[in-house]
């Protein structure tokens, strides 16, 4: 039995999709959701174990051997998402019972939690898979049922975000297929391992391989939301149903920036990217503008989703940036991050949801002394804040200490200088919400306002606890980070 | 018969891409997005098939008298490829049909407008 846990971990969410389509009965549904998520971390958390202790895992799909089979390969990085993806998953499912009651027809729960479910595969899927055509695949089902799944948000403007990130993302995931054919044209296998292999010598500097890493890049970036590829997260963050948003907004753009990772540093080898190629001129500008774009832009939101989700933007610009460090340092800190950003950003999303869910909407204004009336929630929101501004004691700091640990390495002052100063951005848009929230007085016309239900609670703390948890006791995830960013930079 | 296409395909394909890319970014009404998607993709469908073709090699189904076969894998690739692309369009239409109810137009400029700019 667990021998089969890698493709158990892709397969259960698959299959309960369909069977939740099957039932129809939206507490089922939920039900059979929120079992297959938590049984989902458990294999993913014993895998990661496993791993840890004994090495990298390959598994045959079916028993064929690679490269001519598919294979299922699990080190340290991908074991680490899986876990993250499978994690998050686990506290956000069980979480959106009450919102998506508030947000979506009664007659398309059932389809809503399959869309939910085959997300989850999607993502699983693209970390798990060895396989380079594979991944593209994983990907498209992630997208097409995130498309949907944004697309079931009550304003007409989901409608509009959709469609928007359903061009972008094709695009994407388009241009991921392009590389891989020419990948496979050079080559003529698809398995990454292989892949590596047969790419080094002879063919590492031909042109082919050069268009190939250039249209894995773009298309990954797209799929990241790197700084100027972004045009699609805004609206889709802010539009989507909050339940969505916090499972997307926390595990999507990192499973694709888990993918870039895996074609620069697995694939092609850090020689033919950074010293052939050199890819860090081009990642380590745009990173730079994109923390800075995304934090200034944000400032200036009323609608706190939308806020969130430029600070997106400009935290993607902060794991690229420890990708084109190339150093250990920095790409633990890109990898940590990766992990930290998406509990704190899951959980202010969960913190936002619980608003919409009371307040009817995530505009500034109807944030007005919300701390007297929900003030579990709304404390939430600081411990959240505090951690994307990167403060001591949070998990925040811990990603930032990498990489700019990271920049020192290779001398870089300016970028330490630009990550401590876009930090400070961050406090002007956090405050912005605290203070609406605390210093002024709600509107004494407007109806009685309660805490959110526990359901969404107990969730919404056991995720803002974890960066609190991963802050202070940082051996556990930074550990895991910086063992995988030494496989990654040691493996040639 | 045996005539010598060279890059020809490719060719096709690039024009096919860059065509496809222009449509999604130029045209403002939707459905011509998807059209514009669809020429996209079927371009990266014919850059895989070509690559797959062995000069002399017959389709790849097993026979007596052939000399060579044409790679079978590159066909079954795009067999899935295809598949993803369909689900793209199908997706992609039924958002416009719901756009077009919510907002009564195809038009991307009217329904930014509409949205307050955003």
């Amino acid at each position: 039995m667990i021998d089969h846990f890698p493709a158990i971990q892709v397969a259960l969410p698959m299959i309960a999709a369909a069977v939740v389509v099957i039932v129809r009965n939206p507490l089922v549904s939920h039900l059979i959701a929120t079992g297959v998520a938590w049984i989902s971390a458990v294999i993913a958390w014993t895998l990661l174990q496993s791993v840890l202790a004994s090495g990298p895992i390959s598994y045959q799909l079916g028993g064929w051997a690679p490269p001519t089979g598919i294979e299922y390969y699990i080190d340290p990085l991908n074991a680490f998402v899986l876990f993250l993806v499978s994690g998050i998953a686990a506290v956000v499912f069980p979480f959106a019972g009450a919102s998506v009651a508030a947000e979506v027809d009664e007659n398309k729960h059932h389809l809503f939690y399959a869309c939910l479910l085959l997300c989850l595969t999607g993502m699983l899927g693209i970390t798990i898979t060895g396989d380079a055509f594979n991944i593209f695949v994983f990907l498209e089902i992630t997208s097409l049922s995130s498309y949907a799944l944004i697309a079931m948000g009550r304003d007409r403007r989901a409608l509009s975000a959709s469609f928007n990130y359903l061009v972008l993302g094709t695009l994407g995931g388009t241009a991921i297929l392009i590389g891989v054919g020419l990948l496979l044209m050079q080559t003529g296998t698809l398995n990454i391992a292989d892949l590596h292999m047969r790419l080094e010598g002879a063919h590492a500097a031909s042109k082919t391989v050069l268009v190939a890493l250039a249209f894995l890049t773009v298309g990954s970036s797209l799929k990241i939301a790197l700084f100027p590829l972004h045009a699609w997260l805004p609206n889709a963050y802010a539009h989507a149903p909050s339940a969505v948003t916090a499972l997307i907004a926390a595990t999507s753009t990192k499973v694709s920036l888990y993918v870039l990772m895996r074609f620069i540093f697995t694939l092609f080898g850090t020689a033919v990217v950074f010293d052939v190629f050199q890819l860090q001129r081009v990642l380590l500008p745009l990173a730079v503008i994109g923390m800075f774009v995304g934090s200034l832009v944000a400032i200036y939101q009323t609608n706190i989703k939308r806020m969130l989700a430029y600070s997106s933007l400009a935290q993607i610009g902060y794991m690229v940036l420890g990708i084109s460090l190339v150093n250990e340092s920095g790409l633990a800190g890109s990898i940590v991050h990766m992990f930290n950003h998406a509990v704190i950003k899951g959980g202010l999303f969960m913190v936002m949801a619980a608003v919409v869910l009371r307040t009817g909407s995530a505009d500034l204004s109807a944030m007005r002394g919300l701390a007297k009336r929900m003030p579990l929630t709304y404390l939430g929101f600081v411990i959240g804040g505090l951690g994307l501004i990167g403060v001591p004691l949070t998990a925040g700091f811990i990603s930032k200490w990498y990489l700019v640990l990271g920049a020192i390495q290779n001398g870089m002052w300016l970028i330490v200088a630009m990550i401590l100063l876009s930090s400070l951005l961050a406090v002007i848009y956090v405050w912005r919400v605290v203070e609406v929230g605390f210093f002024e007085e709600p509107d004494p016309e407007a109806p009685e306002i309660k805490e959110a239900p526990l359901s969404m609670l107990i969730p919404t703390w056991i995720m803002l606890g974890a960066s609190l948890f991963f802050g202070v006791m940082t051996d556990t995830t930074a550990g895991v980070a910086l063992e995988a960013a030494r496989q990654l930079m040691g493996a040639p | 018969m045996n005539i010598d296409v060279g890059l020809f395909n490719y060719w096709v394909v690039v024009i096919l891409m860059v065509a496809g890319l222009y449509t999604v970014i130029s045209k403002g009404h939707l459905i011509k997005k998807i059209i514009g998607l669809n020429i996209f993709q079927v371009s990266v469908f014919m850059m895989y098939i070509t690559m797959g073709k062995v000069e002399d090699g017959t389709a790849p189904i097993f026979s007596e008298t052939a000399v060579a076969y044409s790679n079978p894998l590159n066909s079954v690739l795009i067999l899935t490829a295809i598949v993803v692309g369909v689900a793209t369009t199908a997706v992609g239409l039924a958002l416009a049909v719901r756009i077009h109810e919510a907002y009564g137009t195809l038009d991307e400029s009217e329904i930014i407008e509409m949205d307050g700019g955003e």
